[in-house]
């Protein structure tokens, strides 16, 4: 801050005398816009530009590319029907259902084994920079690979089950990755791994926040361990965990890669999840509008879920 | 400082019209044959077009396969930024023509006499509201057993002529300890199969009607429960792990001999060849049984666009070279499938390969070439994918009986039409 206000009582004399200079400084002012205005620019336009384009989109009959008449709201009327096709499951039923499961456990398990796993960290431990990176590490991966090792591994002609045939182990069973009442919880597992060490480090940050002499005073007035963390360091940490829920939720509804690579759509497309839906129906089935439509939903639930969180949160610290 | 950049700017300016310039004798493709067999292929073209004066631009696609490279076409097209040509499938190629960007190729197609050589089946999808759109560069068909000829001598088997046979040669595969029937559980893959037993199943009149026309009354009929049944049949001699395997995984299982038999279109013989195997002596290529005589096909096209004049000449010239005699020959050698011309002398090709070749003369002439459903040749991608769905449903279990696989069929088909 000082060093702005330096050069402006430098330059306001200079202002005065040359007229150059007097552009030289609103230049400066502008500056932090001119470098923001291509970014905003691209932001207005290839982010809610295209929302509304989407949304335009699912009104029309747009079957391989848009069409731009409007012709009411009929892919809406599909998947409101097949919402309630769960016999047998219609694509967008089984997408809908999958994100529920997956986005419930997969946010669930990550903040409680992020948390765990912090906790532990945090007791002080010896090799604790050596540990770090190794539960850190797999959020360097893309989902491509992760789904990929993990297919390989879950597979039970090639990984985990046939090795352990190998080793004598030969009632082990473990087919989830083929069964289609199970596949979406191979998703989970795979998720899990990779985010998991991350939030970890999110609440290990935190963690390392907090005041000791906070947890000085508790330990005088006698609190157990368990009453430490339940009582003061859980409930200190709660601005991590709605960055770790922000961050964990929208990595659970754009993890359309982690499907693809892990499961290939799962057993008679078991494994879906409406940003797979979305991307079969516009690319590859030429139903543009019902694609669209299904973007609008996912956008929609979203903003349910986020909006009124963030919103809470926020209004809380303002007071 | 500005004259630096005015020069820079003028350099970049000059560069940008001399790339213009070259563009005129440059052949810009859009495909996704890289993997080595197709692309030593295609390699063929590549020389057969240098000889005339055109290069070769491949356009690039991330990620490789057909589906990264439609969606590339699409924002090319959108941008108003076409290429010479695009690798495209069946009902894609109609519809860009309907959104009125293709070429015309009509005045090559009758120099080269195109409308008697390419079957007319083929045509429906090269030529559009009487303009010749498209370039077919092979023919693919389906309806195609791939059998390990030691474990076949092994089990005593022979050809099986009906399903009932198939049945029995499968038996005695579980029996000898064998896995019977290598599949991949993926949609396309299953209902690749399922075209096949339809076929079996109810004959070409009744494939023609539910599978290309989607009349209602076939698609509902108690045929139609019969071949999910018998769909049904098949996949109890699969090995429980197969759902998600890619096709050329178990392909590789017959070839290695863990399995008897694939049911896979014709590009498997490709996988075979890979592995230095000769038909007739390590594998051996039947027609599905109940189905000779007919041929289920799809074909790989490339769509001509509607370039600029100055770039059309190179247009015509891929289009030449693509349906010239040498090249059919040479690519569908190497490809597993037969030329798009039923005049191209069928001596370099193997004993599967004469017997494609013949099949589709025979087919194309009694009027049993028939479009595979499958693979995008019988219905548009909606529909198409919509009957995916079904087939894949009920090889896995969603859907429990052929009365509701029916019923599936009949709704989805509706939906998406």
């Amino acid at each position: 801050m000082s060093t702005v206000a330096e050069t402006q009582i430098k330059l306001t004399p200079e202002h005065d005398a040359r007229p150059g200079a007097s552009v030289r400084s609103r230049l400066q002012d502008l500056l932090p816009k001119i470098v923001l205005a291509p970014s905003f620019a691209a932001t207005i336009v290839f982010v809610y530009g295209f929302i509304l384009w989407t949304i335009y989109l699912s009104f029309t009959n747009s079957k391989t590319f848009p069409s731009y008449a409007i012709t009411g709201a009929r892919a809406y009327q599909r998947l409101w029907r097949w919402t309630f096709e769960s016999d047998p499951p219609s694509s967008w039923y089984t997408s809908i259902t999958n994100m529920g499961i997956f986005g419930f456990l997969y946010i669930l398990i990550c903040l409680a084994l992020g948390l765990f796993l912090a906790i532990l960290l945090d007791q002080k431990i010896r090799g604790e920079g050596m540990l770090r990176p190794i539960y850190l590490y797999p959020m360097a991966l893309s989902f491509i690979v992760t789904g990929v090792a993990w297919k390989w591994f879950l597979d039970p002609g090639l990984g985990l089950e046939q090795t352990l045939h190998q080793w004598g182990w030969t009632s082990f069973h473990f087919d989830w990755i083929k069964n289609k009442d199970f596949v979406i919880y191979t998703v989970v597992i795979a998720g899990v791994w990779q985010a998991s060490g991350f939030i970890m480090a999110m609440f290990l940050a935190g963690l390392r926040g907090i005041d000791g002499e906070i947890m000085k005073a508790a330990q005088i007035d006698g609190a157990s361990t368990f009453q430490l963390y339940r009582r003061i360091v859980i409930p200190m940490l709660r601005p991590v965990f709605l960055s770790a829920f922000i961050v964990l939720a929208h990595l659970a509804i754009k993890s359309y890669d982690l499907v693809v690579a892990l499961t290939s759509g799962g057993p008679g497309g078991s494994a879906w999840l409406p940003s797979n839906f979305m991307y079969e129906f516009t690319f590859k089935r030429n139903e543009m509008a019902v694609g669209s439509a299904s973007a609008v939903i996912m956008l929609m639930t979203i903003t349910a879920i986020i909006v009124p969180y963030l919103y809470s949160e926020l209004r809380e610290k303002s007071r | 400082m500005l004259r630096k950049l005015l020069i820079g700017t003028a350099l970049a300016t000059s560069f940008a019209f001399s790339a213009h310039a070259a563009d005129v004798k440059e052949v810009q493709m859009l495909h996704w044959w890289t993997s080595g067999g197709e692309a030593a292929a295609l390699n063929v073209l590549k020389q057969d077009l240098a000889k005339e004066g055109f290069a070769w631009k491949d356009v690039p696609v991330a990620g490789g396969g057909g589906d990264a490279a439609m969606t590339a076409l699409k924002a090319m097209v959108a941008a108003g930024n076409y290429p010479t040509a695009s690798q495209m499938l069946g009902y894609t190629v109609l519809d860009y023509a309907a959104a009125g960007v293709m070429g015309d190729l009509t005045e090559t197609a009758k120099k080269e006499g195109w409308d008697k050589s390419v079957p007319a089946a083929l045509q429906k999808f090269s030529v559009y509201d009487g303009k010749w759109v498209a370039a077919p560069v092979n023919v693919h068909s389906v309806n195609w057993l791939w059998i390990n000829k030691a474990v076949m001598d092994k089990i005593g088997g022979t050809e099986p002529k009906t399903f009932d046979d198939f049945v029995a040669l499968l038996d005695k595969a579980k029996a000898a300890g064998v896995i019977p029937l290598a599949l991949g559980g993926q949609n396309w893959q299953e209902a690749t199969m399922f075209d096949s037993v339809v076929l079996s199943t109810g004959g070409p009149e009744f494939y023609k009607k539910a599978m290309n026309d989607l009349d209602e009354e076939s698609l509902k009929s108690d045929t139609m429960k019969k071949s999910f049944d018998n769909l049904a049949k098949l996949v109890t001699y699969v090995d429980p792990n197969f759902s998600g395997r890619d096709w050329n995984l178990a392909t590789a299982m017959v070839i290695k001999g863990d399995a008897l038999v694939q049911v896979m279109g014709d590009w498997a013989k490709g996988e075979f060849h890979a592995a230095n195997k000769t038909p007739g002596t390590d594998f051996l290529c039947y027609r599905f049984p109940g189905t000779d005589g007919t041929v289920v096909y799809n074909s790989d096209m490339f769509g001509m666009f509607n370039v600029p004049d100055d770039r059309k000449a190179a247009q015509v010239a891929l289009a030449t070279a693509t349906l010239s005699k040498s090249f059919q020959s040479a690519f569908n050698v190497v490809k597993g499938s037969v030329p798009a011309r039923t005049d191209v002398p069928d001596t370099d090709f193997d004993a599967c390969g004469k017997k494609g070749i013949a099949d589709l003369k025979k087919a194309n002439e009694g009027g049993t070439l028939f479009g595979s459903l499958a693979q995008g040749y019988g219905a548009p991608p909606a529909v198409a994918n919509a009957y995916k769905d079904v087939v894949s449903k009920f090889v896995h279990g969603q859907i429990k009986t052929s009365d509701e696989a029916v019923t599936e069929l009949v709704k989805a088909i509706d939906d998406a039409k």
